[in-house]
This record gives structure tokens, C-alpha cells and sequence, in this order.
């Protein structure tokens, strides 16, 4: 875990809301893994004080970058960042995807922004497999040409039909899934919670593991503060309150009590 | 160089290396930010507040960013005492550095049995009474509104143990000489001031309170002055020791607190934002006792001109 001031290489607009910042941070980098997640502090705003978290898109050569929407006051102003400017960086933090995932076919499962991560982790998998992508709509999809590098099966689907299958991203899956299969795959997804909790259910009734990386509001990052807190069930059937931001944010589906 | 300035202080029998604690709930129980501070730095650690059985806190969202701040509504999640002695105080005690136990309840005898399990375990240094919690329903804010009622609390809690105590006083009361007084004449070693102060906050699209509990405790920069007003106000009502906290966010801002009276400050809300601001603040108090002549940090106290 590292505290650092990180300087902006460059940053750009992916689309009209979704932007690129490339971050050197070499201290962060080094240690980063797929899933992760580093806690911004966005300069300039006078008035809002707090971190913003977000998934780590990438970390190579000391180079941290990161995908993200502009939804409110921080990433507005963290928009405005520019070659030269630096930024609060605390990172990595959390528990990532695990990488091991034997001899079953790895499924990613993206809504929206949650592709940046996923992007990630195809790369360290380091094996071919399935990403479906999902977004409300053509403009909402992004990286897709990251897998399309790493020769993966890419499929996706917008809500209004402007790009790829008309439905939901679990409308993919449940095609991926019903396909005839020796072992059932390992699924990754990174989405919202409603998302989320579909993948989970779809997978536990193919008897597949899923690996589900939560994405809530935070306010510490490290585990202090309970503000991102999470029902989590043991494998002996028992209840826990876990922190998303310390003991996630990825979680096996089965964990989650929603 | 500024290393001769002696930073010591004594919180009504609280030993503290230098005056700057962190305020409860907003450090956890020091070992979430040990990869980023030095926690044996620190004069004081105050932990999450505990009761007798572990507590599941409040539905989220628990914290909405506003100007100057935050509202919270965490409702005091907790592990229990118990737990809290098993699972977390031995990373304190390793640090080595005086842990004050923030303890509530339902009703005086839960306090006073917190209280008297904690008496006597190694590393905790003291007792910071919670009576005035904004976030829970029974208990907490319930014994801090009236100060008969508190003062009765006190002293319950007094018989128990020996442990240094210092009741939390809640900042939205009609006059804090009232209850700083009652507090030490039922037998209080010190004060701690002041709690978040009550808020809310509405989404005008849904209509609804933005807290899943509906109101919070308001923390951060914009309570700074009111905290500063009701320390100097504590301090000239009690001869008890002064633990000040509300809106610190740099050396300033704790200064300004020991110059009002506060013999000691806590660090809350800043440590999400910079970990390292307790730091920060330790530094930039021995750096401005060298430069205005005060040989220890203790004469600050109170040494306001009017």
C-alpha cells in the first residue's frame, strides 16, 4: 500500500463520458494485480474533500492507468487534469481476481466501465477465453479492442440495440452457458450490483464459480471507516459484515448475501 | 532544528508523547493504516466505539459528501468488548502507543460493564464515554442530552474502574459549561469535544433522505469553528483536561484548539482524506512552539488573548 503523489503522463476521452488518465506511479504499480483498486484524491475542488476509488485498468512499466465515467463533481474536475499535474494516489488496495483458474474456460462478465478491470485481467491471465461486454448503448462500450489483441471470443450486447445483441448482458451469458461444455467455466464479472447478482445466480445454477468485484461508494479505502460494508456468508452457512474496500472488492458469488 | 520543544501532555492521566490522538471511528483500530503511518508516532489512538455485544451498525449508505465535510450515519458497528480485547488491541499495544476505548450502550449498566472489562487489560490508557452518538436510537446521544442523566452515567461508570474517564459531549446542547461541569463533578478525569453535529441530507430527484438511517452526524472542515467556540467555552467552565477534535485538517486547526483550552486534539475526518495528517499536525505544533517561544507544547494550552 503506497501514498504518492502521481504525475499525469496524458489523458483523453475514450467517448464523450468515459476517460483515459495515465498516472506514473511506478510504487503502485509494482504490487498492483487485476481487481484492485487505487484511491484518488482529486485536486482543486475546495469544497469536496473525500477519495474516489477506481479499478486499476492497467499497470505496466510503472504506468497506472485508469478508465472511468465522468458521473459527479470529482471526476468532472478530475477530468480537467492535464500532462504535468499531479494527483493523490493511495494504491493498490483490496483483493484482486484469482488468476488460477485451472483448465476452465475464463468467462468475463462487463457492465459498462467495469470492462476497464477485466481488461486488466485478461492480459495477466495470460490464456484465451469468452468477454461479453455489456452497455446501455453503443457509446457505452469500451476496451473491446484490448481483447479483440489478445485473439479473445468477444461478444456484446447494448440495452437499446445500437451495438452488438439487443438485451442484457446475461442475455450472453446465458447463451455462453448453455452452451455444451466438459467443465463449467470460471466466471469474472465487474458491473453494477443488479448485474452482479444475476452472473452470481446464473452461475451458481450451472455450478460454476464467479468471481464478482463490488463496486460501492467508499470513504477511507483501507478498511476503517465502515461506510462500504458488505453481508458476506461463510462457507459454514454463518453471516459476517465484510468491507468491501479491505476484504474485497472481489468476492465469490456465494459470499455475497444480497 | 525544533527537537527540544518538550511535547508531552497529560490527559487527566492519560500519558500522551505528544498531543495528537486520532478520534474515534475514523482509524479504525490502527492496524488498517499501518501500511501508511507510523501509529507509534501517535500521541493517543481512540477506537471505535464498542458496547457489551457485537453491534451491526446502520443499513447503507452510511456517508454522503457535502461542502466542507461529511454526513455519516455508520451507527457504531462494532465487534463487542470482548472482541475487541481478543482480535484487535494487541496491534496497539505492539505499537505501544495509549489507546483510548470510545464505550456506549443502552443503559448505564452496560457502560459500566464495558468499562470494568476493560479495567486493568494491558494498552488501554482510557475511556472516552460515548453519550452522544447521533447514529443509534437507543443509547449513545440518549445519556448526553440532559446532564443529570449523564452525570449518573459518570458516576456508574466510575465505580467500575479505574481507568482515566473522558465523557464525549455532544455539541448541539443549549450550554457545554452545563454539561462540562456536571461531568467533572460526577467525577470525569477528562472531556472530549465535540461529536459530529446532527444533519441531513435530501436527494431532491427521489425525495428521500440520502442516509439509509435518514439523519447523520456532520464531520469535517465546516464544524471546525463551531468546535472551536464550544472547547473555549468547556475549558473556562472545568479545570479537567480538554480533548478537542472536530475539523481538523492541518496544524492550524489544532493549534487553534489548544490555544482555546484543549490540552490535547484528535484527528478525525482528515485521516480518510490524508492519512498522514496527524503527522502533519504532531510537526507543525512543535514547529510553531519553536517559533513563538513555548518550550513545550502544554503552554499552549489556553493561551488565548482576550
Amino acid at each position: 500500500m503506497i501514498d504518492c503523489n502521481a504525475r499525469v503522463i496524458e489523458q483523453h476521452r475514450l467517448t464523450d463520458d468515459y476517460l483515459l488518465l495515465l498516472l506514473e506511479a511506478p510504487a503502485v504499480t509494482v504490487s498492483a494485480h487485476p481487481g484492485q483498486f487505487v484511491h484518488v484524491r482529486v485536486t482543486g475542488l475546495d469544497d469536496a474533500l473525500l477519495r474516489r476509488p477506481f479499478s486499476i485498468y492497467g499497470a505496466d512499466h510503472g504506468v497506472l492507468a485508469l478508465v472511468y465515467k465522468t458521473v459527479g463533481r470529482g471526476t468532472e474536475q478530475l477530468a480537467r487534469l492535464a500532462g504535468g499535474d499531479t494527483v493523490s494516489v493511495i494504491g493498490p488496495l483490496g483483493n484482486g481476481f484469482p488468476l488460477d483458474c485451472g483448465d476452465r474456460m475464463p468467462v468475463l462478465v462487463a457492465g459498462g466501465y467495469g470492462v476497464a478491470p477485466l481488461s486488466y485481467l485478461a492480459r495477466r491471465l495470460g490464456r484465451r477465453g469468452v468477454v461479453l461486454v455489456g452497455a446501455r448503448s453503443a457509446a457505452d462500450v469500451l476496451c473491446v479492442e484490448d481483447f479483440t489483441e489478445l485473439e479473445w471470443d468477444i461478444r456484446v450486447s447494448t440495452q437499446d440495440g445500437s451495438r452488438g445483441e439487443r438485451g442484457l448482458v446475461t442475455d450472453l451469458l446465458d447463451a455462453c452457458l448453455a452452451a455444451p461444455s466438459a467443465t463449467p467455466p470460471e466466471i469474472y464479472a465487474c458491473g453494477p450490483d443488479g448485474m452482479l447478482r444475476a452472473v452470481g445466480e446464473r452461475a451458481g445454477a450451472a455450478g460454476a464459480r464467479a468471481w464478482l468485484s463490488l463496486d460501492k461508494h467508499m470513504v477511507c479505502g483501507v478498511g476503517a471507516c465502515l461506510a462500504c460494508v458488505q453481508r458476506l456468508r461463510r462457507a459454514d452457512g454463518t453471516e459476517w459484515i465484510g468491507r468491501v474496500c479491505h476484504d474485497g472488492p472481489v468476492f465469490e458469488a456465494r459470499e455475497i448475501v444480497w | 532544528m525544533v527537537n527540544d520543544i518538550d511535547m508531552g501532555v497529560d490527559l487527566g492521566g492519560i500519558p500522551m508523547k505528544n498531543p495528537v490522538a486520532v478520534a474515534s471511528g475514523t482509524f479504525g483500530y490502527g492496524c488498517e493504516y499501518a501500511g501508511l503511518v507510523d501509529v507509534s508516532r501517535l500521541g493517543a489512538v481512540t477506537v471505535k466505539g464498542v458496547r457489551l455485544q457485537p453491534w451491526p451498525g446502520n443499513p447503507l449508505p452510511r456517508h454522503v459528501e457535502v461542502p466542507g465535510g461529511m454526513v455519516n450515519a455508520i451507527g457504531l458497528q462494532g465487534p463487542g468488548v470482548d472482541g475487541l480485547i481478543r482480535d484487535y488491541l494487541p496491534f496497539l499495544r505492539e505499537a505501544g502507543v495509549p489507546v483510548i476505548v470510545n464505550v456506549w450502550g443502552t443503559s448505564e449498566a452496560e457502560y459500566a460493564e464495558v468499562a470494568a472489562r476493560l479495567d486493568g487489560v494491558p494498552g488501554v490508557a482510557g475511556i472516552e464515554l460515548n453519550v452522544s452518538c447521533p447514529n443509534v436510537k437507543e443509547g449513545g446521544h440518549a445519556f448526553g442530552a440532559d446532564p443529570c442523566v449523564m452525570a449518573s452515567l459518570v458516576a456508574a461508570v466510575r465505580k467500575r474502574t479505574r481507568l482515566p474517564l473522558m465523557p464525549k459531549l455532544a455539541p448541539n446542547v443549549p450550554s457545554i459549561a452545563v454539561f462540562a461541569r456536571a461531568a467533572a463533578e460526577a467525577g470525569a478525569d477528562a472531556l472530549a469535544l465535540i461529536n459530529t453535529i446532527p444533519a441531513m441530507v435530501i436527494d431532491i430527484e427521489t425525495r428521500r433522505p440520502v442516509l439509509a438511517n435518514g439523519v447523520g452526524g456532520l464531520s469535517g472542515p465546516a464544524i471546525h469553528p463551531v468546535a472551536v467556540k464550544l472547547v473555549w467555552e468547556a475549558s473556562r467552565a472545568v479545570r479537567i483536561p480538554i480533548l478537542a477534535m472536530g475539523g481538523i485538517s492541518g496544524p492550524v486547526a489544532a493549534i487553534e484548539f489548544m490555544i482555546a483550552g484543549a490540552t490535547a486534539v484528535a484527528v478525525g475526518t482528515a485521516n480518510f482524506i490524508d492519512p498522514k495528517t496527524p503527522l502533519r499536525v504532531i510537526e507543525g505544533i512543535e514547529a510553531y512552539c519553536a517559533r513563538h517561544g513555548f518550550a513545550a507544547a502544554r503552554a499552549l494550552t489556553g493561551a488565548i488573548q482576550i
